[in-house]
């Protein structure tokens, strides 16, 4: 008999259904998108510690540490593994984006940067030939687009 | 009339020429799409942390960040200047910093100071030449723009935007818009502008941890470096791209010059033989 058979198929159609409460999970970086994908459960290395984050969930914004995400794609036993250095995390009820940093981050890190970039403008401005103020600098730029204008000139006459 | 051995170095000169001309075209082609690949790969991430921000900023916050402040009175300007380090790249680095310099002389004229971060080379010279205040530069940075090249230059920015030494932020860069048209653009980053602030608050807040504005603060100088690093990756796109058209032109003229000088070679050989003859000829009527 065709019916139980039907039945069955429109079972595991509904149950299906109800098993896809699932979270849509983007992991980006300033230099590239590395996960983009649908979850039943994903694992973050929040700063206060890990975070298991279900469909759902209340909305949260924290930061996380250099870690592993770990994200329960459906019909995989396996967790999909993303390592990140650091970076913010934002869960919505149906969406969460880690938005992942690319270099580790510390205060003290970025204020060594800075420093070495303050620095290093101040060398270059003690090294400065010499300074011509913004009239002289102003004239050098127009003679540059004038060049330019007369190149774009011969080239049409090409 | 130049001699035949002298036109014919001179051919040999310009072919020289064209060849590197040519090599330079095909190296910043392949550049360029890798250029325009990453640029495209930044996108994401600007996009997220756009909307991140943007929910931000609608939520029930009673922190207000500087960032988000407009202030009253402008006394001195932040300027980031984002050029190229190697020239040969057409109008490029000229068309952003007259754009710049323009400004410059507006904010001269008002009495503003002005402290400027300069990103590339050419940038960097230029601004020494005019005698602008340099805070901090970078330069070198290769043909990947790498995010943590930038914090530092660009932190020196911030913390003096959060101290209250400069009041607005501006950045100067290069916008591609296809390979064979670049625009030079000038735009506000910081306080970050209407789109991002106002509007009707939500009914729910963030669950912040530790705090809400440990969060908030790390979240917008995020978003300010991202900012930054599509418009170095967007000037890299540009300034590959604008490589290839000058040096496509450049490989074009080289062969109408040669084109030319084949041609007048031709016309010194021609009557070199021409006048050999009618002297034999003239040499055996005497005869």
């Amino acid at each position: 008999m065709s019916f139980p058979g039907a039945l069955r198929a429109w079972d595991t159609a509904q149950q299906g259904k109800t098993m896809a409460i699932r979270v849509h999970v983007d992991v980006v970086s300033a230099e590239e998108l590395i996960f983009s994908g649908e979850t039943d459960f994903a694992v973050f290395p929040g700063e206060a510690g890990e975070l298991g984050i279900y469909p759902r969930h209340t909305p949260l914004l924290t930061r996380i540490r250099p870690g592993t995400v770990r994200l329960k794609v459906p019909d995989r036993d396996e967790y999909e593994m993303v390592y990140v250095s650091g970076g913010m995390l934002e869960v919505q009820p149906a969406l969460i984006t880690v938005l992942a940093d690319t270099a580790i981050r510390a205060h003290d890190l970025d204020e060594a940067k800075a420093m070495e970039s303050k620095r290093r403008a101040e060398e270059a401005l003690k090294n400065r030939s010499s300074e011509v103020g913004l009239a002289t600098a102003e004239a050098e730029l127009a003679q540059a687009v004038a060049q330019l204008q007369a190149i774009k000139r011969l080239r049409k006459r090409h | 009339m130049p001699s035949g051995k002298e036109i014919r170095n001179k051919i040999k000169s310009v072919e020289s020429t064209r060849k590197i001309t040519k090599a330079m075209e095909m190296v910043a082609a392949s550049k360029m799409r890798k250029a325009q690949d990453r640029m495209r790969a930044a996108r994401p991430y600007g996009e997220k942390i756009r909307l991140v921000a943007g929910n931000l900023s609608h939520a029930l916050t009673d922190y207000r960040h500087p960032f988000l402040t407009v202030r009253e009175q402008v006394k001195t300007i932040g300027l980031i200047t984002v050029t190229s380090d190697k020239g040969l790249c057409g109008g490029l680095n000229t068309n952003v910093l007259r754009l710049a310099l323009t400004k410059m002389k507006e904010w001269d004229a008002e009495g503003k100071k002005l402290r400027v971060t300069t990103i590339g080379n050419k940038g960097l010279g230029f601004m020494q030449r005019a005698g602008a205040n340099i805070v901090s530069q970078l330069t070198g940075l290769g043909d990947t723009p790498h995010l943590e090249k930038l914090i530092g230059p660009v932190k020196v920015q911030l913390d003096a935007y959060m101290k209250g030494e400069i009041d607005v932020l501006y950045i100067a860069f290069t916008r591609f818009i296809n390979t064979m048209k670049q625009e030079p653009t000038l735009y506000q980053l910081l306080p970050l502008s209407g789109d991002l602030v106002g509007g009707e608050s939500n009914r729910w807040d963030y669950l912040y941890e530790p705090d809400a504005k440990a969060v908030i603060d790390d979240l917008l100088v995020r978003y300010v470096e991202a900012m930054i690093y599509q418009s170095v990756a967007e000037n890299m796109a540009s300034e590959q791209s604008a490589r290839m058209v000058a040096m496509k032109s450049a490989s074009d003229n080289a062969k109408n010059v040669i084109g030319e000088l084949k041609l007048v070679y031709n016309k010194a050989r021609q009557a070199a033989i021409t006048k050999e003859l009618s002297e034999i000829v003239g040499g055996a009527a005497a005869v």
